[in-house]
């Protein structure tokens, strides 16, 4: 085993650890949130699934980005079998160890690789091109200034320089195999990286083997640290993504839950055998909050919602209290939650379990005038690639508000009053209800 | 216009003391009882129903709020007493079916009651409409809308909330009437800015009201008639056609009351 061999074992080793501490520390942080058991209707989950992670059938609803992102999720997934091969060379000091077992195989699948990454690379350019020359609307809300902009160029721009490097490293290698250099075995097919042959043509082989093991190391190792990128980036959502259209709300869009505490309670006041001077019995554990104050408040659910989301302002750009100059943006929701959640995460690491900031999802990130400018229209839900729900967010802090605080717009309280009095949101009398059947 | 039709209209109470029970109950809804221009789309949906006999009830002063704008504003406390109140009186009457004009109600009622202990086959009046078209009981037959352009709004607790987006087409097409999408429609549809519970409330400070901006679809398609199915919508689009100066060009009806007028109830 030679140097670089151990090199390379020490440092795919380190990227792996490294890489499991930060996934164990966003599944514990997502774990923060309330429990909700979701394990019913499972072929209907995985089906669900299948069509709009796998599938992609929300992305192409916006053909142009739909289309062009499908591309490079497409080049992600496949190329990553060639990422299988590089590993294996990179830990046993092999060259291109699938060739032999393959054979004609291997010519093809690395011709579909290199057409691939060639289309990636096209795709992450006009991508690039619309976040920072389009003046595309939905990339320009307030929420996406600096940090996300600054974000989302980063893992563009990574993709570039790491097919790039795919591309060079397979133009140096069949120019060397051509030369019969020696560990270059002749093997695949490279119908665009042999367009590069004239650049590096006139190089002497020595010169050659240097650039072809530099590409070679610099993909490899590009990879491993864009793997550990992934946690602190929205780019976590090419893992998340799937799970998270798992676990979403089979039920009609239309229907809310109804809270658990409260049905108890309001169940009691119905029940005529209950006595209303019986002392109350003592709960057994904490009361629950009614609503959510905190992430904490939140189903894991929605905290798994924050984690998968890339930030793309599909649920904004179709908001319709977005679209008319309102504070609301559904995406800034999702933001929000997700770097309180870090932040309290942070937390946990630096002071342990119990240490509280003072701070809060609702009031320090999430100002009031947003969750009341919603009409819970559903828009967000609909339009989001990866089924998260922002509604579900915006509704537990209302709840949160109403119930716990007594904070809620004027106008409003009047509407409750009204309809607790007489069972209409207008100040009408219940005995005039039926008055329209004589009315002409 | 002045509508001199005498309505036969039955509560629940009344057919019980007669020891009857009816197809189904009429889901009348807070706007479809109070408001002044929604009590027209009940009293169309009942013109219809009473001109092909369908035997149907009110709860008349027994009904009280679904409790959905509660809900959506937060309370869930009120929306419950709400729902528990109305769940007893509907099992009471031991109700089966239930029809409304309020994609509101239908959806309360439909997605929100079963787990309180109120289940019940709920419709939307184009749902059931549409099935006493198809059962051959009603006949639609356009009268003055035939060859009119007709723009359907939809209402987002019977489209996006309830997956709904054909009884309310079929409809327009039986009118004869041609059928023109607004640009952000089904799926897509803007919000007409009144759910949520924003219907008792201004809107938050913003650049534009949300109904002024759905105005912009309506513009550009250019229907003589926007059609709707939800008394909240009903308000937003008026209010919009007012705003805009086109009261004139653009008619705002509720699907019943195109079916009812073109049927010359």
């Amino acid at each position: 085993m030679g140097l670089s061999n151990l090199l390379f074992i020490l440092i795919f080793l380190a990227c792996v650890v490294w890489f499991t501490i930060n996934v164990r520390k966003i599944r514990r942080n997502i774990l923060l949130g309330k429990e909700v058991v979701i394990n019913d209707r499972k072929p209907e989950r995985w089906k669900k699934m299948f069509m709009i992670a796998i599938g992609q059938s929300k992305m192409v609803k916006k053909p142009v980005s739909g289309i062009l992102h499908i591309l490079v999720y497409l080049g992600f997934v496949i190329i990553n079998i060639e990422v299988l091969e590089i590993i294996i060379d990179g830990i046993a000091g092999t060259h291109r160890i699938f060739a032999s077992p393959l054979g004609s195989v291997y010519d093809f699948l690395i011709g579909s690789f290199e057409i691939l990454a060639l289309l990636v690379l096209v795709a992450v350019i006009i991508f690039l091109i619309r976040r920072n020359l389009l003046n595309i609307k939905r990339f320009g809300f307030r929420e996406m200034l600096g940090w996300p902009k600054t974000d989302a160029n980063i893992i563009l721009i990574v993709e570039v320089l790491l097919m790039t490097a795919f591309l060079s490293m397979n133009a140096t290698d069949q120019i060397l195999q051509a030369r019969g250099e020696a560990h270059y075995v002749e093997a695949g097919m490279y119908p665009i990286s042999s367009f590069l042959i004239p650049f590096f043509e006139s190089y002497s082989s020595s010169s050659l083997i240097a650039i072809e093991r530099g590409m070679w190391w610099f993909h490899i190792v590009g990879i491993l640290l864009f793997l550990n990128y992934l946690p602190y980036s929205k780019h976590f959502h090419i893992i998340l993504a799937f799970p998270n259209v798992y676990y979403s709300k089979l039920e009609q869009k239309g229907a809310f839950d109804n809270m658990e505490s409260v049905r108890k309670e309001v169940e009691m006041m119905f029940d005529p055998a209950a006595d209303p001077y019986a002392a109350p019995v003592e709960p057994a554990s904490e009361p629950e909050r009614f609503g959510a104050k905190d992430v904490q408040d939140l189903s894991w659910k929605s905290l798994m919602d924050a984690y998968s989301c890339t930030e793309c302002g599909r649920c904004t750009q179709q908001c319709p209290a977005s679209q008319t100059g309102k504070l609301l943006s559904p995406r800034k929701i999702m933001m929000d939650t997700r770097d309180r959640l870090e932040e309290v995460g942070k937390n946990i690491d630096k002071h342990g379990k119990d240490y509280s900031d003072g701070k809060s999802l609702l009031g320090d990130y999430i100002q009031e005038e947003e969750l009341w400018a919603c009409t819970t229209c559903n828009a967000c839900v609909e339009a989001c690639p990866v089924s998260i729900n922002p509604l579900s967010i915006i509704m537990e802090m209302r709840r949160s508000l109403v119930m716990e605080d007594s904070k809620i717009p004027q106008e409003l309280t009047g509407m409750l009053t009204n309809m607790e009095n007489n069972g209409a949101p207008w100040q009408f009398s219940p005995t005039d209800r039926a008055n329209w059947v004589n009315e002409s | 216009m002045s509508d001199t039709t005498t309505l036969k209209v039955n509560t629940m109470a009344d057919l019980m003391a007669k020891g009857e029970k009816p197809e189904i109950l009429f889901w009348v809804g807070c706007a479809g009882s109070f408001d002044d221009r929604a009590k027209k789309i009940t009293r169309s949906l009942v013109k219809i129903l009473n001109s092909i006999d369908v035997n149907f009830a009110i709860l008349g002063t027994e009904e009280s709020c679904t409790g959905d704008p509660a809900k959506r504003a937060g309370n869930e406390f009120l929306f419950q007493m709400q729902a528990m109140t109305n769940i007893q009186v509907l099992n009471g009457y031991e109700v089966k079916k239930i029809v409304t004009t309020c994609p509101h109600c239908f959806n309360t009622l439909k997605n929100e009651y079963p787990s309180l202990g109120g289940e019940y086959d709920v419709m939307h009046h184009s749902q059931f409409l549409q099935q006493l078209l198809q059962e051959g009981r009603l006949k639609i037959e356009g009268g003055s809308f035939q060859g009119k352009k007709i723009s359907f709004h939809d209402p987002c607790y019977l489209g996006r909330g309830n997956g709904e987006y054909e009884a309310p087409r079929k409809l327009i097409e039986e009118l004869d009437a041609d059928l023109v999408e607004l640009k952000r429609c089904k799926t897509k549809g803007l919000c007409c800015g009144a759910g949520g519970a924003q219907m008792f409330k201004e809107a938050e400070k913003g650049t534009k009201e949300i109904n002024i901006e759905r105005m912009d679809d309506v513009e550009e398609a250019k229907p003589d008639i926007v059609a709707v199915g939800c008394p909240f919508c009903m308000t937003m689009m008026t209010d919009g056609v007012k705003n805009k100066e086109k009261e004139d060009s653009i008619k705002v009806y509720d699907l019943a009351e195109l079916i009812a007028e073109g049927n010359s109830l």
